[in-house]
């Protein structure tokens, strides 16, 4: 049963793959890539992956869409004509996609216990985190201590991307604000929405706040609940206008968020150095290794929060900063 | 026996919660004009979620599951409306008329 649901998913994700492809407005395509993902999401629920679902439902189903529209109302709707022809890309996509389907043939079946992947090092991760660590959560335990130095680096890749985009986007001469964008309003006429957004809004805080501090049990942590909790003051953005949302949540707290996050991450490690033992070794934080994992998981799960939650805030109000194209 | 007929009830309730999705599904894409489809869509954020989530609650019986699935139906209550309003209000703003699909079907066809 499950598996025609897969097929199903998977049929659906090609659909939406090939109409992203084909249409030519961006507007169009920004929404079919917000589909994509939530299928996607389910998808990776269906095999069981609930923490990378909802991470994917969070991010790519609901904010980098909104960042996505920013990005359009500064440039066009259209995609411009190409010129390019078609035989050169068709022949590189044929050869790619016989290469990959020929390379699938090796692949184990799907769930397959004797697949490699289940021989190497995931029965030792399912063996030595009750007790390494004592949670619950394997994901949260591989993701924040086994390989916390993978974690450290997408942690500072979006402190990169940050501070990418605020370098292109977020430079503006004070002196110029320019005319008041009739958008920047928000939707303070339109009673509705308003008060809708004002009972919700509490609440998606609230759900990121658990997300964030829940990880170690349920499926969750800090990259859901940052995404979780910029997308509540993204929503309080949309309602109330940019300034009420830049008085709640002011840039330099959101650079603070970012900033701090990564140094966070990068000085729980550097105090594990300073207290004996190996970089990101949570183990010497306490008395108690067990417990001095847990306290390092929190920490740093709390650092990934700051920072997700910081770096996507500041690149919406970078994006919504920008005076709309005329 | 209370049981079978809770089964039953739910089943009647999911199936006729899936018919107003499907018919919802149908008319978004079958009907003229914006409004139109934008009526026929907002079907399933209530409707469909009610008779949906009342089924799937009865076949929850009295756990965690049915609390959750209450929440989630709620949200599902308050937003999806809501963005139904907001789509519905940001084409009025725009200049799209409530008629045009009466007037200029040519022109309606375009708009969904």
């Amino acid at each position: 049963m499950i598996i025609v649901f897969a097929l199903f998913l998977l049929s659906l994700l090609v659909i939406t793959a090939l109409a992203i492809v084909r249409t030519e407005n961006l507007f169009v395509a920004v929404m079919l890539t917000s589909i994509f993902s939530l299928l996607m999401a389910a998808n990776f629920f269906i095999l069981d992956a609930a923490d990378v679902a909802l991470t994917e439902a969070a991010v790519g189903a609901g904010i980098t869409t909104v960042i996505f529209l920013g990005a359009l109302a500064l440039t066009a709707e259209r995609e411009k004509p190409s010129r390019a022809g078609w035989r050169f890309p068709l022949l590189v996509v044929g050869v790619l996609a016989t290469l990959i389907i020929y390379a699938t043939f090796d692949k184990p079946r799907l769930g397959d216990p004797d697949a490699p992947v289940h021989q190497h090092l995931a029965p030792w991760y399912l063996e030595k985190t009750p007790e390494y660590m004592d949670i619950p959560n394997v994901v949260t335990a591989v993701l924040g201590s086994f390989r916390g130095y993978d974690t450290l680096g997408e942690v500072f890749v979006v402190f990169a991307a940050c501070i990418g985009v605020l370098f292109i986007l977020g430079v503006r001469p004070e002196a110029d604000p320019g005319p008041k964008v009739e958008d920047s309003a928000g939707l303070r006429h339109h009673l509705i929405p308003q008060v809708v957004g004002r009972i919700l809004i509490p609440f998606i805080v609230l759900f990121g706040l658990y997300v964030q501090f829940h990880g170690e049990y349920g499926p969750g942590g800090g990259f859901q609940a940052g995404a979780l909790i910029a997308t509540g003051v993204i929503l309080y953005a949309l309602l109330e206008g940019e300034e009420a949302a830049l008085r709640a949540v002011p840039r330099p707290v959101l650079l603070a968020l970012v900033i701090g996050g990564a140094t966070l991450y990068g000085g729980v490690g550097l105090a594990c150095i300073l207290l004996g033992g190996n970089f990101l070794d949570y183990s010497v934080l306490s008395a108690d290794p067990v417990v001095g994992q847990q306290t390092g998981i929190l920490l740093i799960e709390a650092g990934v929060g700051m920072a997700v939650c910081g770096a996507l805030l500041s690149i919406f109000h970078a994006f919504a900063a920008r005076r709309i194209r005329p | 026996m209370i049981e079978a007929v809770l089964d039953i009830l739910s089943w009647i309730l999911l199936c006729l919660g899936s018919g107003f999705v499907l018919v919802g599904g149908i008319g978004a894409l079958r009907l003229p004009g914006f409004y139109t489809r934008l009526h026929a869509a907002s079907l399933t954020d209530t409707m469909a979620t009610i008779l949906i989530f009342t089924g799937l609650i009865l076949q929850a019986g009295l756990s965690l599951a049915a609390l959750k699935l209450v929440a989630i139906m709620l949200f599902l209550l308050l937003t999806g409306p809501t963005a139904s309003y907001a789509l519905a209000n940001a084409a009025l703003q725009s200049g799209m008329r409530p008629d045009a699909g009466k007037l200029a079907p040519q022109a309606a066809g375009k708009a969904g």
